[in-house]
């Protein structure tokens, strides 16, 4: 077994371990804390990939934007908010159940189904652009001469976000007094 | 196990675990943070797509999905921070008559 895959197996036992962390954890402080060690050890994995670029992604954006204003939240409240001692509602044998099902499903169909077959991968690498590379340098020159147009538009879209996140704190401040 | 079908079950497990976690837990940031985690694990077989068919297009569309989330995120949580400051939790059972 090479280094390689030893490296590949932890990273996908640690985002197991995170995510299962998440259920049991009573504080959301120590849920987001898991939520990052699980993305974290995801990211690990895209870079074993060789799929540079999303892995600088996957710790910049998820973990360095979206997890770092989650934790300012949390600390904004208050911590004596009843639902942060009660961990769980009051579904959970049945919720546990439908997702239990529904994992095996997924994984009967992926194990069963010819997803995985070997020449089903060989004519989605046909399908591929011959030589693509997920680096760094080729992904960018590829990425802003093909795609700048979307990328142009993600502004537009995060423009139209943050319009819509002030619209809602001002639509509440209006009804609050 | 084949690298493909390893990663495409941790990402199955993944989903699982942010669906339990959005269905059991009370709290609603930890439902939040475990809706992002049923998008990583989509994110997680999406990635391994793009990288079997070496198709660049895929990591493009990854990046998109990455705004998208920002954007998702910043705009659930001045909600949730609205829901809070009207009934003083964030426990969801405190807007239990939503329901149909």
């Amino acid at each position: 077994m090479s280094l390689e895959t030893l490296l590949l197996y932890f990273f996908a036992a640690a985002s197991l371990a995170g995510g299962v962390l998440m259920l049991i954890a009573r504080h959301p402080m120590r849920v987001a804390l898991a939520l990052i060690s699980s993305m974290i050890s995801l990211a690990g994995i895209y870079a074993i990939l060789g799929v540079h670029v999303i892995a600088v992604f996957q710790v910049l954006i998820y973990v360095g934007a979206v997890m770092v204003f989650m934790v300012y939240v949390i600390m904004l409240l208050d911590v004596r908010d009843p639902s942060f001692l009660e961990r769980y509602g009051r579904a959970v044998v049945p919720s546990v159940a439908v997702a239990a099902l529904l994992a095996v499903a997924l994984g009967a169909a992926v194990s069963g189904g010819d997803i995985m077959s070997a020449e089903r991968l060989a004519a989605m690498h046909q399908g591929g652009r011959s030589g693509a590379s997920f680096e760094v340098q080729p992904f960018s020159v590829e990425f802003l001469e093909r795609y700048w147009l979307h990328f142009e538009l993600t502004s537009v879209l995060l423009l139209a976000a943050v319009v819509a996140a002030i619209a809602v704190i001002k639509a509440g401040r209006r009804h609050h007094g | 196990m084949d690298r493909t079908q390893l990663l495409l079950t941790l990402s199955i497990a993944l989903f699982a675990l942010g669906l339990v976690g959005v269905m059991i837990r009370r709290n609603a940031l930890v439902m939040l943070m475990c809706m992002e985690l049923m998008l990583n694990g989509v994110i997680l077989s999406l990635v391994t797509f793009a990288e079997r068919s070496a198709m660049l297009s895929g990591a493009v569309l990854v990046f998109l999905v990455f705004v998208v989330a920002a954007a998702e995120i910043a705009i659930a949580i001045p909600i949730v921070l609205l829901l809070a400051r009207r009934r003083r939790t964030l426990d969801v059972g405190a807007w239990s008559e939503l329901r149909g």
